[in-house]
């Protein structure tokens, strides 16, 4: 993407009917560190790769829990994410204050989504530039959402955001068409295994990475570091046995919904 | 020194000039509703009376009114006040539905959502006059369960408002038990309504009863018990007591 008279701010149209400040937010999430999600009928497992800045430092918090039965996974600016964080554990609390019932993850998302879309139509504001990967439970099952800086939102099997994220999604495509049945511990190595295409060869340890879980029965919690280690050690041996080519599953076909591509891109309609 | 009263906004309710903007006693008042859990949902009966005072002014009031797909609601005290409580549900409902999502407010809800509103008027010392029966049964469970003027709430497997309380719900802790049937469930409903209808003096005899089970609700139509006033120790009143009445 190149400056041009258009970009300056959000209010702005371009000639070709583009919001530039849209999509340079856009650019921000695919910036970020990656994070990924996947669902089956019963539990959503989110994933995301955390490096600290330096030895000395702690890692950012990537991974937020936001009520029992929902969760989300940011990447991009983790300040905006933190503070969507906050919001959205608002009106989860308000809502289950009011009705003590948990919020529907489907209705969060679409007011999280109505949240971002008021800031691409406010001369002096700027969008939000964090992407959210949403996990949560309500009447009709298990539920993934991707909300994007534009303020549009897509439901998904299994998506993945954030830099080296083409990575993770092709590893996805292939075998989502299983995750529905998969079982719980099945989806977090499915998990595992998505994180570590993202590091392109570097070795996958629970120390860079974080993996949290939400299902029927099981409220969202951040799996600690030696469950994670040791479902690291348990497939990495298998891994290295089946090679990368050999694939148990193979399986066709893209994610459902727009899925965004690196490069120049005209922003998710 | 300053010894005058500061002058309070028009909007606060304490201080003279609030009465006129606040409830201070009900007007038309309905009577008991009584209900309770059964094999396929809830049974709740009402009565159609509004009294004015002592008179008993108004003999067609339906005080049982369906809430969206799940639940009942009956109402006794104020009848105004009830009819604002629906206007709220009925708002409260169409946002529901408008989110158009599969996902839907059942009884649980519901109640909760009255006990906001009630307890809230109430610490603004301006209460909805009224106690509520909030029934409904949503993917197979039962819901049972009262709010008061004043925000207490809870569930129960029988439940009832005003004079009921006390005579009512002694005829339902003996003989309520799991699993009854409809006509098992009318039956006893109309037991305890026969009771009120002897002993409660706004009570009318016209009632309806109101079911509602995973299907939807049904309120039948108006229609009266059968009394018995023979009995001998009516006959004559004043024997004892030479003067009572």
């Amino acid at each position: 993407m190149f400056r041009n008279q258009y970009d300056t701010d959000v209010t702005t149209w371009s000639p070709a009917g583009r919001l530039f400040q849209v999509e340079y937010a856009m650019e921000a999430v695919k910036q970020g560190s990656a994070a990924i999600g996947l669902r089956s009928k019963t539990h959503i497992v989110l994933g995301c790769v955390n490096k600290a800045n330096s030895e000395l430092s702690s890692h950012q918090k990537k991974i937020f829990k936001v009520d029992d039965h929902i969760g989300v996974a940011i990447a991009g600016l983790t300040a905006d994410g933190r503070v969507l964080s906050r919001y959205m554990r608002n009106e989860c609390i308000n809502y289950s204050f009011t009705y003590e019932s948990p919020l529907p993850v489907g209705r969060l998302v679409v007011q999280l989504a109505d949240k971002a879309q008021v800031c691409t139509q406010r001369s002096w504001k700027r969008p939000y530039g964090v992407g959210l990967l949403v996990a949560g439970l309500d009447e009709s099952g298990a539920h993934l959402y991707y909300n994007c800086p534009s303020g549009n939102y897509f439901e998904y099997q299994a998506f993945a955001i954030g830099s080296r994220s083409q990575a993770a999604k092709t590893y996805l495509e292939r075998r989502f068409e299983n995750f529905a049945d998969s079982s719980r511990d099945d989806l977090v190595k499915d998990a595992l295994m998505a994180i570590r295409e993202t590091l392109q060869g570097e070795t996958l340890k629970s120390s860079i990475c974080t993996v949290a879980v939400v299902g029927v029965g099981e409220p969202f919690h951040i799996l600690d570091l030696e469950t994670v280690q040791q479902m690291i050690d348990a497939f990495e041996i298998v891994g290295e046995q089946e090679g990368p080519a050999a694939e148990p599953d193979a399986a066709a076909a893209a994610d459902q919904g727009g899925s965004t591509e690196e490069g120049v891109a005209p922003m998710d309609i | 020194m300053n010894f005058t009263v500061s002058k309070q906004p028009e909007n606060c309710l304490l201080g003279p000039e609030s009465d006129s903007q606040r409830t201070l006693y009900p007007y038309v008042t309905g009577t008991s509703v009584v209900a309770l859990k059964y094999k396929d949902g809830i049974l709740m009966a009402a009565d159609m009376g509004g009294s004015y005072g002592s008179t008993l002014r108004y003999k067609n009031v339906e005080r049982m009114k369906p809430i969206g797909k799940h639940s009942l609601l009956g109402a006794s005290g104020e009848i105004s006040d009830f009819q604002e409580i629906l206007r709220y549900l009925d708002d409260l409902i169409l946002y529901d539905n408008m989110w158009d999502d599969g996902n839907s407010l059942g009884p649980k809800e519901v109640h909760n959502y009255l006990t906001r509103v009630m307890y809230n008027r109430r610490n603004k010392f301006n209460p909805l006059w009224n106690s509520l029966v909030l029934g409904g049964v949503k993917k197979g469970e039962k819901y049972l369960g009262t709010v008061s003027m004043i925000g207490v709430n809870f569930e129960d497997n029988h439940v009832a408002t005003g004079f009921g309380n006390h005579l009512a719900r002694p005829i339902l802790r003996q003989d309520w038990h799991e699993n009854l049937s409809f006509e098992d469930g009318v039956k006893l409903l109309e037991k305890c309504m026969r009771v009120l209808l002897y002993r409660d003096r706004s009570a009318i005899n016209k009632l309806q009863i109101a079911k509602i089970t995973e299907e939807g609700v049904t309120i039948s139509q108006p229609y009266s018990l059968k009394t018995y006033w023979e009995f001998s120790a009516f006959a004559n009143p004043a024997q004892g007591a030479v003067g009572t009445w």
